[in-house]
């Protein structure tokens, strides 16, 4: 038995600790120093996770099933659009919107209006959701303590209202430690991700020690309930709730974003839109790893209390007690303490920041004292108001609790209250992407989606509970069937949620859609409306700074963001806007536009866009811009925008071509100067024989006194010079034809071992000479190739001539090999004389270039040669190449295709 | 500015693929047991896994 002085205990540390992270945090985003990383972030969405989830989701499966997944399948898909939360937060932080109030006022033109109905609506939605989240720690505290929590504190008071005034403390301390122009919570953020944490891991322990502790794992458990009737139909799926199934999805998937505590943590409290990437995965993780033990549980708890009383939505606690597992259920105590206060804490922050901007602001400021004109520090005021909004929230959760008790208006609320800020998503998501959409149009649809949600889900909810007269949910209002409550219209076959769904949405986007077609936006809608859909797009403050006209003085715009702000930040601020725009002294700054835009904003982070908007036109006279002037002035700025996109794309066209055509130079110089190489090269090879040549014979023609066998051995040479010139000159011409494709080609069937074995002999002489060994293998049955047989006797002799000169005298041999391989002839010769390092075998495959060192050595060939082989062999379709390494000798290889049999 | 942002349309493509698995009809193929557990059990929190394990891809690399 848990002792309650302990566990009032523990539970008080654990919210000391979270107070001390939460401290933290703010110190460290203070110091500029933020501790919110994407994990962080991340975990921190997963205050969607509330104490409905960590005790609900186990009573939900055992009714629906598997279909409490659809609460959770909804917000991964959602998450997975990221370019619409994205695009919301590059607006929420381009115009200072701080509350999803603000953001639909400000987009249909700063509507004070508008701003009011969405609190309304936040808060009649949400309210019955808090009190849901306190009933569930004051439950729970029974459950852990086998008593009734009324017990615990003397008098007239009751448990849940001292934790309601613990939180609502926790939150005043946490969320309004000063007034901030982002509406940023850091530390807040921090310790939601621990609870975060905390309540993952108690669900996590529970449900294994359910699984494998009780049972004897998932199949054991899936086993045993299949083999109970009652049970299986919880183990499948009932096809004809498909239109529930996918309006559990559509639902949940809105609420991800459109709960104000969503908005809160996913908009507002988004430091780096780049968090983004590692939340669009490890939330919905999350959400998976919580979710996958709902189901044994709930089965467990089913098979474990059969016959016996029992509240399945409790099974998480109920379980490891009944096993006597008390820190177990300590665990899990503080786990679903966790849900319910970051829900609660996040929720309350959220709502408060609406209620002060959007309902009491623009009360306060119309009256005579506060408003234009009185100079009065507001910002001491606006911290109050704030607070009082808190414990306002909290004290209302609180008597809706007393009043409903166990009814059904209590415990189906999760889902009514997504319902209800679902009807913000025609607003948002047509303002973000819709630039017809009107403030009209907005107020219309959301006054239509709100009355249909309250006719066909809250008033009924409150009927079930028997506060009110049920007549109009079962015979319909005024005695008529088409208006029953729960099937309008005849509308039968879905469930309520997806009932009010349909028909709320319907009436919201028709009326959104239609009263916007029918409407004209004002200038100020108009200017808002470019603003929010083309934020990305959106370059420059040109346009911005023309469509404010009018008159205003530095002073006065300054003392306004001192009243509001206090005096230390105002100044703060505007010494950074000044050091933005390099002047010293924000005093020296002119009165113009971008003052009044940036005074504004400031404003705008403190009571929001309407309220700002008034308070600036109290100070400065603005001349007002007609509706067509402002579209002159869009148009124009969508115009000039148009055109730098062209300009830019044809510049991008320009410089593409400028780039090809200096590639193109480029390689027309390079084949100039290959050119040029070529031809100082050829007249250099020529001359070194002519010169031998010219000096000899100038020898023999000037001294006729010369020896006779000196003379012999003159012409001699004078006679090998010159055939080396004409074959040089033979070559350098065939070299030419063949690059120029002009060579001329016989082609027919030839034989390669013939050729080979052909060359060999007429070259037989030669070897024989230096006495180097020649041997010559074919293989048999070799196919014919089609090629030209002079040519490939010329690369065959060239090879056998080559391999012969470098071979040693007596000692070398050569060997010529001609085989098959695949597709091809392949022939070799190798030899094994000095051999090539892997550069020369490159080089000699190069004009002009020999073996050996050309630098001592006499040239021994004319450098021609295996170019030449090497294009012929390539224009058959082969490839010539050498396998060689220093002092191994070197075997060259080339291979001729086979036709193709066809 | 960027025109176009291939990470947020492949995950937008991901988010279509997912609806498409994870509702009727295709929701109602799985029927019976795998292995002892129940198929749609399976099926459901394998395409959640598949999902979740696909975005990480997409918006985890490098760009």
């Amino acid at each position: 038995m848990l002792s309650a002085g302990f566990v009032l205990l523990l539970s008080a540390a654990y919210l000391g600790l979270l107070f001390a992270v939460a401290r933290y945090g703010d110190a460290r985003a203070d110091a500029g120093k933020s501790i919110i990383s994407a994990n962080v972030y991340a975990l921190s969405l997963a205050v969607y996770c509330t104490s409905w989830t960590f005790y609900g989701s186990v009573g939900r499966a055992t009714s629906g099933g598997l279909s409490f997944l659809t609460i959770y399948l909804g917000p991964t898909l959602m998450l997975l659009f990221v370019g619409v939360i994205v695009k919301m937060i590059r607006i929420s932080k381009d115009q200072r919107i701080t509350s999803i109030a603000d953001f639909i006022a400000s987009r249909y033109g700063k509507s004070q209006l508008l701003a009011g109905l969405v609190t309304v609506i936040a808060v009649v939605g949400i309210i019955p959701y808090i009190a849901l989240q306190l009933k569930a720690v004051s439950a729970s505290l029974e459950i852990v303590l086998k008593t009734s929590s009324d017990d615990l504190v003397p008098g007239f008071l009751d448990a849940t209202f001292v934790v309601a005034a613990l939180l609502a403390l926790f939150t005043i301390l946490f969320g309004t430690r000063h007034l901030d122009a982002t509406e940023r919570h850091e530390g807040m953020v921090a310790a939601v991700a621990v609870e975060s944490v905390v309540k993952l891991v108690a669900f996590l322990a529970v449900g294994l020690f359910v699984t494998y502790g009780m049972f004897g794992g998932f199949a054991d458990l899936f086993a045993r309930a299949a083999a109970h009737p009652d049970l299986a139909n919880l183990l499948r799926l009932d096809a004809s709730r498909a239109g529930t199934w996918a309006a559990l999805i559509l639902l949940s998937g809105l609420a991800i974003v459109f709960l104000p505590r969503q908005f809160q943590v996913i908009v507002v409290e988004n430091v780096d839109e780049s968090h983004l990437r590692r939340a669009v995965w490890l939330f919905p993780l999350y959400l998976l790893l919580i979710n996958i033990f709902v189901l044994p549980i709930a089965l467990g708890g089913l098979l474990h209390f059969q016959g016996q009383p029992f509240n399945p939505d409790t099974f998480v606690l109920t379980l490891p007690l009944s096993r006597g597992a008390e820190a177990l259920a300590l665990l899990v105590f503080i786990g679903g303490l966790s849900a319910a206060t970051g829900m609660v804490i996040v929720e309350t922050i959220a709502l408060s920041t609406m209620v002060c901007n959007d309902l009491v602001m623009p009360f306060l400021l119309r009256s005579r004292r506060l408003g234009a004109g009185s100079g009065e520090d507001l910002s001491g005021l606006l911290i109050g108001i704030r607070r009082a909004a808190i414990v306002a929230i909290l004290l209302l959760g609180y008597i809706y609790y007393r009043a409903a008790g166990e009814a059904y208006a209590l415990v189906g609320i999760g889902l009514i209250s997504f319902a209800a800020v679902a009807q913000f998503a025609p607003a948002m998501i047509g303002g973000m992407y819709w630039k017809l959409g009107t403030r009209a149009g907005a107020l219309a649809g959301l006054v239509g989606g709100f009355a249909v949600w309250l006719y066909t889900l809250l008033l009924p909810s409150f009927a079930k509970s028997g506060w009110i007269d049920n007549g109009f949910v079962a015979a319909g209002l005024f005695g008529i069937p088409a208006l029953k409550a729960q099937a309008l219209f005849g509308l039968t076959g879905l469930d309520e949620i997806s009932h009010s769904l349909w028909w709320s949405l319907f009436v919201n986007l028709g009326l959104y859609i239609g009263v916007s077609l029918l409407s004209r936006p004002d200038a100020v809608e108009a200017g808002q409306a470019e603003r929010f859909v083309d934020v990305f797009r959106r370059s420059s403050a040109d346009a911005d700074a023309r469509l404010w006209r009018g008159t205003a003085s530095p002073g006065e715009l300054a003392a306004l963001l001192e009243r509001f702000l206090g005096r230390a930040r105002a100044r703060q601020q505007l010494d950074a806007f000044a050091a933005a725009r390099s002047v010293d002294d924000w005093r020296a700054l002119p009165a113009d536009a971008e003052f009044v835009r940036f005074a504004e904003a400031q404003l705008s982070g403190a009571i929001g866009s309407a309220s700002a908007r008034v308070m600036v036109a109290s100070v400065a006279q603005e001349e007002n811009l007609g509706l067509e002037e402002v579209l002159d002035i869009l148009d124009e700025a969508t115009q000039v925008r148009a055109y730098s996109r062209e300009l830019e794309a044809k510049s991008l066209e320009l410089e593409a071509a400028t780039a090809e055509l200096r590639a193109a130079n480029e390689r027309l110089r390079e084949v100039d100067r290959m050119k040029d190489d070529f031809i100082s090269t050829v007249t250099h090879e020529l001359r070194t024989p002519l010169t031998s040549i010219r000096a000899l014979s100038e020898m023999l023609h000037e001294d006729p006194e010369i020896a006779s066998d000196d003379r012999t051995r003159f012409l001699g040479i004078i006679v090998v010079e010159a055939e080396r010139l004409t074959r040089l000159i033979n070559q350098i011409l065939d070299m030419a034809k063949l690059e120029s494709g002009r060579a001329e080609w016989t082609t027919s069937a030839v034989d390669v071992g013939e050729v080979a074995r052909e060359a060999s002999e007429s070259l037989g002489q030669l070897f024989r000479d230096k006495g180097v060994a020649l041997e010559c293998v074919v293989a048999e049955g070799l196919p014919t190739v089609l090629a030209d047989r002079d040519r490939l006797t010329q690369v065959m002799i060239n090879l056998l001539s080559n391999a012969v000169k470098f071979v040693d005298r007596d000692k070398g041999s050569v060997q010529v090999r001609v085989g098959g391989d695949g597709d091809r002839v392949r022939v070799e010769v190798e030899d094994n004389g000095p051999g090539l390092t892997p550069e020369e075998a490159v080089v000699i495959f190069e004009k002009f270039r020999q073996g050996g060192n050309t630098m001592t050595d006499k040239p021994q060939g004319t450098g021609l040669g295996l170019p030449i082989s090497r294009q012929i062999v390539e224009y058959f379709g082969g490839n010539l190449w050498v396998e060689s390494r220093p002092g191994a000798g070197a075997r060259f290889i080339f291979t001729v295709p086979l036709p193709d049999r066809t | 500015m960027k025109r176009s942002n291939p990470m947020r349309q492949r995950l937008a493509a991901l988010c279509l693929f997912g609806v498409l698995l994870l509702t009727y009809p295709l929701l109602g193929l799985p029927g019976g047991d795998w292995n002892g557990l129940p198929a749609v059990y399976l099926y459901l929190f394998g395409v959640w896994a598949g999902l979740i394990l696909l975005a990480a891809m997409v918006a985890e690399r490098r760009a």
